[in-house]
């Protein structure tokens, strides 16, 4: 029997040790230091160093005016980057006081704590007033701002000229032309795509839909509601996923291809046509089709008209634990600047996120055009809503196009089943 | 004595070398002549066994624990990082993942799976360890190292260099059989037998090896005698090999089945982290999904416990019913 009462207190102590799992305390700090180091996470592109030098100017002047502060730059690899910044969450301690992320995952962010409220200092910067209003959507939820946005990407119709030329076509004007000009190219060159096209492209996929008038979800604040299976939105499923076939991107190899192999594809000449970013442009140089190719925004349903496209890009944010809130505050803001932002579109071709300046870099630099024109047309951005990491990681609107193209399930079956697994989500968050 | 041999001699000399080679039935627990230590008060058993308790304590049940603590209660990553606080849900993980059409997909798949995989890999291996006791020094040099360099491939290795070999565009596999662009990981069934392979692959040799050895343990009289009586490759197995190999092939299974349910590795490789619409998913990939790159921390907790209890449950009943039979371990 004594051991039993040895047994009992033993698990008293355990249940009582740990009766919940653990949390990290990550509340705003008080302290407001205005000397010390500052820790700065940026991301690393795939050649980084002209980034390097832009931040690493805008950093002198800053420690110049800023008397015993220092700063240190790492760049993460954006692969690794949902589980560095999560553990940055995690661990207020070795956390860093400002960090660059993608501008989806602002509504995750803020839900998590780990963002910090910049409203004021938004509203008092006298260079906000020029933002787009989609690069400001994309720092805001509930209506309070989370950070400031530090370039946009946005994705346009990569085509071959030299193709175009020998099959005697004509750039396409309308989405009915963009597939028929697809199908074309392919029945006359069975070794190209005529537009290559991925099941798991979701981004490459929504123009489809945003142009039929539907959208991935409705509401504002936190309760969302999807969308995705109104008849406007099945039309654009529809037209998108006709492209997966023998006539233009086989179902087979193309169900599973990502935005990047189709991108893949395209520079390595495999296929006619691609929607590829701004963003995407160095890799395109870098491959065989350099010199053949051009780029027009993709058309919508009329001629003449622009397929609204999504609003990528990343935005910069202070964390909610930084003990040096205002000299954050000061560093973001001079990273995202005007002049900073036209200096990183010189150094790496991001687009900035103010009208104006985007205006100018546009008449400088050629190849942007398209995309500036896309901006310009009409963009949309994702539910700012937390759940949206979930829809993503989960791979809700991939699999409601793979079930499509693989012939699973029909248009309407997917599209009400990914509807139920988006409000899922939605409610599970709310 | 479960197969009749219908050989006099056969059945004598086996009688005599089981009754030789293994313990007296019963032995460990009900042996009631051997004089005993008093049971019960004695301290010692437990300070020999306490170093590996603290190891199993720290390591094995108080990671369980937790699992089972994370999976009642609401916990993503913004109760994690400190967003919202933490939330009892009881079985509320438990109730929604069980509601959830596509984790009993999931199970089916990984059970009928996982049995395609434990199958395949002892056939393979029990095949390739008798193959070993009749082949000469150089072949079963060679086999032994190729199986081996198969072991100690890493799985995500083996999983990629499989993924090249069977590739739509630049395989050999295609070239070599005339496939043209067939796309391997496409279709359902077609991924799943490309993972069986890899699978098969990389755990025949631990089958192999360990069969192999046990193989080598017979006295070589045996398999003489029964050759001497005319049986045939198939019947020595059956009747000889097989019933004195039993306690290894209980372990090799029972190790087996474990593996094959948590395969993650490969399929998460080959499938591109669940196949096309989520078609190849099995439970191990389907609980990181959840866990981990969705932050669902609680309900891929609650996928994990129900993981750990089929485990449990499926090794159980496995030993109850050797038990039964009269068998030792």
């Amino acid at each position: 029997m004594k051991l039993s009462v040895r047994m009992v207190a033993v698990a008293a102590v355990l249940a009582t040790a740990a009766c919940a799992p653990q949390t990290s305390g990550n509340s705003s700090s008080d302290k407001d230091e205005k000397t010390g180091t500052l820790r700065v996470w940026l991301f690393q592109e795939v050649n980084n160093q002209p980034k390097e030098q832009v931040v690493d100017s805008v950093l002198a002047a800053f420690e110049k005016e800023h008397e015993g502060a220092e700063v240190t730059v790492e760049y993460i690899p954006v692969e690794t980057r949902a589980q560095r910044i999560k553990a940055a969450f995690n661990d207020p301690k070795s956390a860093p006081d400002l960090i660059e992320y993608g501008n989806t995952d602002t509504a995750g962010y803020v839900k998590d704590g780990g963002l910090a409220d910049v409203t004021e200092d938004f509203g008092a910067w006298d260079e906000a007033k020029d933002t787009d209003p989609t690069a400001r959507q994309s720092v805001t939820v509930g209506g309070k701002v989370y950070g400031v946005p530090y370039f946009v990407g946005v994705r346009a119709l990569y085509y071959r000229t030299d193709v175009f030329e020998e099959l005697g076509l004509d750039v396409p004007k309308t989405q009915a032309e963009l597939i028929a000009t697809a199908k074309e190219i392919r029945a006359a060159k069975p070794e190209l795509y005529g537009l290559a096209v991925g099941g798991a492209y979701t981004y490459g996929a929504m123009p489809f839909i945003w142009s039929h008038g539907g959208e991935l979800a409705t509401g504002k604040g936190g309760s969302y509601a999807s969308a995705i299976d109104s008849a406007a939105a099945r039309k654009g499923i529809e037209a998108y996923t006709s492209l997966f076939g023998d006539d233009n991107c086989p179902a087979a190899k193309c169900a599973a291809m990502t935005g990047n192999d189709t991108i893949t594809a395209f520079a390595a000449g495999k296929a006619a046509m691609a929607i590829g970013g701004d963003f995407s442009h160095a890799a395109v140089e870098a491959g065989q089709v350099k010199g053949k190719y051009a780029v027009v925004p993709l058309p919508g349903l009329k001629a003449g008209s622009i397929a609204p496209a999504f609003a990528g890009g990343n935005n910069l944010g202070v964390l909610k634990s930084t003990t040096h809130r205002t000299l954050a505050v000061d560093l973001m803001k001079r990273l995202a600047s005007k002049e900073a932002q036209g200096e990183l579109f010189d150094a790496m071709g991001f687009l900035p996120t103010f009208s104006d300046v985007r205006q100018q870099v546009a008449a400088k630099e050629a190849f942007v055009k398209p995309f500036v024109a896309t901006l310009a047309a009409d963009t949309k951005f994702v539910p700012a809503s937390p759940a949206w990491a979930q829809i993503d990681a989960g791979a809700v609107l991939p699999t409601m196009f793979q079930e499509v193209v693989s012939g699973k399930k029909d248009v309407d079956s997917a599209a009400a089943d990914a509807a139920k697994k988006m409000n899922d989500a939605f409610g599970s968050v709310g | 004595m479960t197969v009749p041999t219908g050989t006099g001699v056969l059945e004598r000399r086996r009688a005599s070398v089981r009754g030789g080679f293994s313990r007296p039935r019963g032995g460990s627990r009900t042996s009631g002549t051997a004089p005993r230590p008093r049971r019960g008060r004695s301290r010692t058993p437990w300070l020999y066994l306490a170093p590996a308790l603290v190891v199993l304590g720290g390591l094995l049940a108080y990671p369980i624990y937790q699992l089972g603590l994370i999976s009642v209660f609401h916990y993503t990553q913004a109760q994690v990082s400190g967003g919202e606080p933490t939330t009892f849900e009881g079985f509320g993980n438990y109730s929604r993942l069980f509601s959830d059409g596509q984790f009993w997909e999931v199970l089916l798949a990984t059970v009928v799976f996982a049995a395609a995989c434990v199958v395949s890999t002892l056939a393979v291996g029990c095949a390739l360890a008798v193959l070993l006791t009749r082949v000469r020094a150089v072949p079963r040099l060679a086999l032994m190292l190729a199986a081996l360099g198969a072991w100690a491939t890493p799985a995500i290795t083996g999983s990629t260099v499989w993924l090249f070999l069977f590739d739509a565009d630049f395989g050999p596999v295609n070239r070599v059989l005339g496939l043209g662009d067939h796309a391997w990981t496409y279709g359902r069934f077609s991924a799943f037998f490309l993972v069986l392979l890899e699978v098969v692959w990389c755990s025949f040799p631990f089958v192999m090896v360990t069969v192999y050895a046990g193989i080598r343990a017979v006295p070589a009289e045996v398999l003489e005698a029964a050759a001497l009586d005319g049986a045939s490759q198939w019947r020595i197995w059956r009747s000889v090999l097989a019933p004195m190999l039993r306690p290894i092939l209980v372990v090799v299974t029972i190790q087996s089945v474990i593996w094959d349910f948590k395969v993650f590795t490969q399929i998460y490789v080959m499938t591109g982290g669940g196949g096309i619409a989520g078609q190849n998913l099995v439970l191990n990939v389907y609980a990181y999904q959840k866990a981990f790159a969705s932050s669902q921390y609680s309900l891929g907790a609650a996928i994990g416990v129900v993981m750990l209890l089929i485990l449990l449950a499926v090794t159980l009943v496995y030993l109850r019913l050797l038990r039964r039979q009269g068998e030792e371990l």
